[in-house]
């Protein structure tokens, strides 16, 4: 009934002119108007802050920008070259890429496991657990990162110290340094999973779950072929989150090691902020800003394809 | 039997290992430096001291708490305000360049975040603005995270009562304030939680823009203490105690909203 009402008014003046939605031109204009009018705050906000500083990102990816601003030239792919033949660019990007491949996987296995070990529980216990497993994340990277830094201290750090192990730098060993990044960053990585996984089990269908025990389905068989595909979706958006937030590792790097021992806790990220803060390269910088966003949809991409044809 | 006591086994030490971190950070900062540089840890603070806190408020932690309540809440109400008004739009209007405008947003959120923080450096620069809040508080608010969210809220909404206020004559205003506001109320209330918490621990963003000593926030201020006094632990577990505790009571007291929150902005993934 609204319809017809909404739809007589443009009837009269004229010989009536409708939209896919059946509405008049005048009407379609006037809705329009006030929903960019409402849209307007935001998209001020959206693309002075988003938008035009993706754009200086890649225009600023083919300038040379020394210390020296008046000196700013085009070198068109200079930039993207110099990347190529860079060492610790390279260094950078295996860094990152370990990160990835085994933080991504561990993250969703463990939400997983854990929101499916909670979601039945009585309401007040899950929210004790989905709080807790949130903790990391509501107390800070700073802060954990600080207390971490101090329990991984070689004289009086709480590790050493239970471990009998005085002496021994964690952070400073090569080999042990990055390990330690991945698992403070596990710690911090894994509070919104659970809570997306909670959720999403929670959802799924109890009639289609109690179907199959009643068939005699075991356990295991009800998991992956009844919840598992149900929950598909929101596991291709803990993937891709998860993805994304690692492959930005940055605080955790700064303030623990500085990319140390010799470069071999330096991410991409790390290697960019030293080259605009402590070298003023931004046009290099802008340029691994670029790769980066590019690496990362397509990494995106690819968990998409792969999770829908799973699905199907 | 076995697997579900094995399970609640290992989910009790898990959540010890993931609370000990901000046990270690509270009964740190009152522990004095005797205590913190001995041989063997003390479990539970046995004479707690508040020296920590008094050396903590020496450096200007009280200016650096100031900022970043400032910063965050004025991200937290810009923040509402912008995108309950656009998530309504686009949840409920037909216009001309919707689809285009909701996938660029989607797109847009795919992105690294941190990668455009140093284009943003150059135009805050620009603009005049590096080492005022505003530099922090101006990109929060553009994130398309919210709008994102509020759109999702402003489905639920029946389209029948938006119409009905309309026969009744109400303006667009009107209709929004009186009608939409109150029923997207908990979605507001989420992304009002989820930006406060981002916006307080947004480090990278942080770092880049604010570089005085009186502009810092609490996280900046922690490192900062970190990097010249790395050994004094006492008194930046004191300064990571500021920081973490005000968002963990926020968090706890506000836990119904935000887990909501999260779950719904991951609808359509």
């Amino acid at each position: 009934m609204a319809q017809t009402a909404v739809a007589g008014t443009g009837r009269k003046p004229a010989p009536p002119k409708m939209d896919s939605h059946g509405r008049s031109r005048a009407l379609a204009r006037r809705e329009t108007v006030s929903a960019y009018l409402f849209l307007l705050p935001s998209l001020i906000f959206f693309i002075g802050f988003v938008v035009v500083p993706m754009g200086i990102c890649f225009v600023y990816s083919f300038l040379d920008m020394g210390i020296n601003k008046a000196a700013t030239t085009f070198v068109g792919f200079a930039n993207y070259i110099e990347m190529w033949n860079d060492k610790t660019f390279w260094q950078g990007f295996w860094n990152t890429v370990l990160i990835v491949v085994v933080s991504v996987p561990a993250v969703t296995a463990f939400s997983l496991w854990v929101g499916n070990s909670i979601y039945k529980m009585k309401p007040i216990p899950r929210s004790f657990y989905r709080c807790v497993f949130y903790l990391p994340v509501v107390t800070g990277t700073v802060a954990v990162t600080v207390v971490w830094k101090w329990m991984f201290n070689p004289y009086n750090g709480l590790l050493n110290q239970v471990t009998g192990n005085i002496g021994f730098d964690w952070l400073g060993n090569p080999h042990t340094a990055i390990w330690c990044i991945i698992m403070i960053l596990f710690t911090t990585s894994i509070g919104q999973p659970i809570v997306l996984y909670v959720a999403a089990l929670g959802n799924v269908d109890q009639s289609l779950v109690e179907a199959a025990e009643v068939d005699g389905a075991t356990r295991r068989q009800v998991f992956w072929r009844i919840k598992w595909p149900q929950i598909m979706p929101t596991t291709l958006y803990i993937l891709i989150i998860t993805t994304i937030n690692s492959f930005q590792c940055f605080a955790l790097i700064q303030l623990l090691t500085s990319g140390g021992p010799s470069g071999t806790t330096s991410t991409i990220m790390y290697y960019i902020f030293d080259m605009a803060y402590k070298y003023n390269r931004f046009g290099y910088a802008n340029a691994m800003g670029v790769i980066l966003a590019l690496i990362i949809a397509a990494f995106s991409a690819v968990q998409f394809k792969l999770a829908k044809t799973d699905n199907a | 039997m076995v697997y579900r006591v094995i399970t609640i086994i290992l989910l009790i030490l898990l959540a010890i290992f993931f609370i000990f971190p901000l046990y270690w950070i509270i009964t740190g900062s009152f522990k004095d430096a005797l205590t913190i540089n001995a041989r063997t840890p003390q479990w539970f603070p046995l004479n707690p001291i508040l020296d920590n806190y008094v050396k903590l408020f020496h450096q200007p932690a009280f200016r650096w708490l100031l900022n970043t309540v400032v910063m965050a809440v004025g991200s937290l109400i810009l923040t509402c305000f912008t995108a309950s008004l656009a998530g309504y739009a686009l949840a409920k209007k037909r216009f001309f360049g919707k689809a285009v405008l909701f996938t660029i947003i989607i797109c847009a959120m795919a992105l690294p975040k941190q990668v455009i923080v140093i284009p943003l450096l150059q135009e805050m620069q620009f603009l005049g603005l590096r080492d005022n809040l505003l530099s922090v508080i101006l990109p929060t608010v553009g994130w398309p995270f919210g709008v994102f969210l509020m759109k999702q809220f402003s489905e639920t909404i029946p389209t029948e009562i938006l119409e009905a206020a309309r026969i009744d004559g109400a303006g667009e205003l009107r209709t929004f304030f009186s009608v939409v506001f109150p029923m997207i109320k908990p979605g507001v209330g989420a992304l009002a939680i989820f930006t406060f918490v981002n916006s307080w621990n947004d480090y990278f963003l942080q770092l880049i823009m604010l570089t005085k000593r009186e502009s810092l926030t609490l996280p900046l201020g922690i490192a900062k203490m970190q990097g010249e006094m790395s050994s004094d632990f006492g008194l930046i577990m004191a300064g990571a105690a500021l920081a973490a505790v005000p968002i963990v009571v926020v968090f706890i007291a506000f836990q119904k909203y935000f887990t909501q929150g999260i779950a719904m902005g991951a609808v359509k993934g």
